[in-house]
C-alpha cells in the first residue's frame, strides 16, 4: 500500500466515524439524504432512484442515481464518502446482468422495470410459501421508478 | 524572507473540506529535513542556508562532500538546496525543519522539474492552432504558419516560438494554497497541482506575491527544544499554532456535536424539512 493510499484510508475512517454506508449495486433502489444549504438554512432532502452505476475506487468512489421525476429523467452522482450525503437506505435490490444500467436512459415505464433479486434464504421461504399456497403467483415486483 | 522546505512529491489525493466540498491536493512528504550549512553576509557576502532532506550511504559522496558534511556535524543527505533568508532569520545547522513551517490557509510557491515531453511540435508545446483540415492543406495540419515577414527583416527574430524540447526545466506555480499540514508524518497538503512527477523533488516557498500570514513561525518551525536566540521568542508562537490546531479540530468535532442535535430536532419537524421534491 502506497502512501497515499493510506492517508486515503484514513479520511475514508474518519468520515464513516458517524455514518455507514450499506451495501448496494447497481440495479438497486436507493434513498440518499442529501444535506441542502439554502443560505443559513440547513435541510436534508432525499433522493430516491435507481443506482445505476458506481465508479472509482477508494475515497474517489461514487454512484449514479436515476429517478424519473414529473415525467423527467434526472441523474445525480453522489461521491460516496461526502459529507453532504448524511445516509443511504437501499428500499429494494434489484436483479441485473449488468455493472451500469446506461440503458435505462432509453427505456420507460414497463421496460424500464428491474426484477427484484433475493437472497438464497428468501428464495427459499418464497418456494416453500408457493408450496403451501399452492397457486400463488411469483411476488410482481412494483415499478417504483416511475414516479 | 524566511526559509523554503524540500519535499518529495507523493501524487495528488482530494481531501473534503468541513462544507462537504472535496479538494483538489498534492501531497508532499517532508523527510528529515536539516539544515547542513549557512551563508553569512561577513563571510560570502549574503545571507542564505543551506537545506538538505533524505538519507544516503556515505560511501555514496564524494570527499568534498563527506568533508563538508562532517564540518557541520549533520548526517549525509540526499538534496541540498540553498535558501537565500534574512540574516535575523538563520537558523543554527544540524536544526531540523518541520512541515508546521507553513500553516494552513497560507499561500505558497512551488518550484520543480517539470516532466520531460522530447521534441514538441508547436501546437503542444506553444498552444498554436496547426494548420487547416482540408481546403488545400496536405501534410502539415498540425505544423505552424509563416514565422515572419518578406525581405525587410530578412530573418527570423530570435525567441521566435517554433517546435521544439519541450518539459524537463523548472517550473514554478505561484500561490498556491496549504490545505493541511501533519508536521508528525511530515506531510503538506497543497490545493492544485504541482510541477514534477511523482518522487520528483519540489521546492516550496512563502509566496512572493502575496502578503505573509502573521502568526507563521518566524524564522522557523523547529523539531526539539534546541537551536537559535530567536527561538526562545518564538517557541510561544509555534506552541500557539498547535493550540490554534488543536483549538479548530476541537471547535470542529464541537461543531460535529450541535450538529446532531439539530439533526434530533430537525427530525421533530422532518417531515417539514425532509420534502420529497416531487411527487
Amino acid at each position: 500500500m502506497d502512501r497515499i493510499e493510506i492517508l486515503e484510508n484514513k479520511q475514508i475512517e474518519h468520515l464513516l466515524e458517524n455514518k455507514e454506508i450499506p451495501e448496494f449495486r447497481a440495479g438497486d433502489n436507493i434513498a440518499v439524504k442529501v444535506l441542502v444549504r439554502e443560505g443559513a438554512r440547513e435541510r436534508f432532502q432525499v433522493f430516491e432512484g435507481v443506482c445505476i452505476a458506481r465508479s472509482g475506487k477508494g475515497l474517489n468512489q461514487n454512484f449514479t442515481v436515476r429517478k424519473i421525476s414529473y415525467g423527467e429523467g434526472v441523474e445525480r452522482v453522489f461521491p460516496l464518502y461526502s459529507p453532504m450525503v448524511n445516509s443511504i437506505d437501499v428500499v429494494r435490490k434489484g436483479k441485473v446482468k449488468r455493472s451500469k444500467l446506461y440503458y435505462l436512459r432509453n427505456r420507460r415505464g414497463k421496460s424500464a422495470r428491474i426484477a427484484e433479486r433475493q437472497s438464497s434464504t428468501e428464495k427459499k421461504d418464497n418456494v416453500a410459501k408457493k408450496a403451501d399456497s399452492g397457486s400463488a403467483l411469483p411476488i410482481e415486483e412494483d415499478n417504483s421508478n416511475e414516479e | 524572507m524566511r526559509t523554503g522546505l524540500i519535499c518529495k512529491k507523493l501524487g495528488m489525493s482530494q481531501i473534503y473540506s468541513d462544507e462537504g466540498s472535496h479538494v483538489p491536493v498534492t501531497i508532499l512528504h517532508l523527510d528529515d529535513c536539516q539544515v547542513v550549512s549557512l551563508k553569512t553576509e561577513e563571510k560570502h557576502g549574503y545571507s542564505a542556508i543551506q537545506v538538505g532532506v533524505g538519507k544516503i550511504k556515505e560511501k555514496k559522496l564524494t570527499k568534498s562532500l563527506r568533508g563538508h558534511y562532517k564540518e557541520n556535524n549533520v548526517e549525509p543527505k540526499l538534496k541540498l538546496t540553498e535558501f537565500r533568508v534574512d540574516p535575523e532569520n538563520i537558523i543554527d545547522p544540524g536544526s531540523e525543519l518541520i512541515a508546521s513551517h507553513f500553516i494552513t490557509g497560507q499561500l505558497i510557491d512551488a518550484s520543480g522539474i517539470s516532466i520531460g515531453k522530447g521534441f514538441a511540435g508547436s501546437m503542444k508545446r506553444h498552444n498554436f492552432s496547426g494548420l487547416r483540415a482540408s481546403h488545400g492543406v496536405s501534410i502539415s495540419h498540425r505544423s505552424h504558419g509563416s514565422t515572419g515577414q518578406c525581405q525587410d527583416p530578412g530573418k527570423v527574430f530570435k525567441g521566435k516560438k517554433m517546435a521544439g524540447h519541450m518539459g524537463n526545466s523548472r517550473v514554478t506555480t505561484q500561490n498556491l494554497e496549504v490545505v493541511k499540514v501533519d508536521p508528525e508524518e511530515g506531510y503538506i497538503f497543497v490545493k492544485g497541482s504541482v510541477p514534477g512527477p511523482k518522487g520528483g523533488w519540489v521546492i516550496l516557498k512563502d509566496s512572493v506575491k502575496s502578503k505573509l500570514p502573521e502568526n507563521v513561525p518566524l524564522p522557523t518551525a523547529i523539531k526539539g527544544n534546541e537551536i537559535t536566540v530567536d527561538d526562545k521568542e518564538d517557541k510561544p508562537e509555534e506552541k500557539k499554532n498547535d493550540q490554534l490546531e488543536k483549538k479548530e479540530l476541537s471547535e470542529k468535532s464541537a461543531d460535529e456535536g450541535p450538529k446532531k442535535e439539530e439533526i434530533k430536532e430537525k427530525t421533530g419537524d422532518e417531515i417539514k424539512g425532509v420534502e420529497p421534491n416531487d411527487s
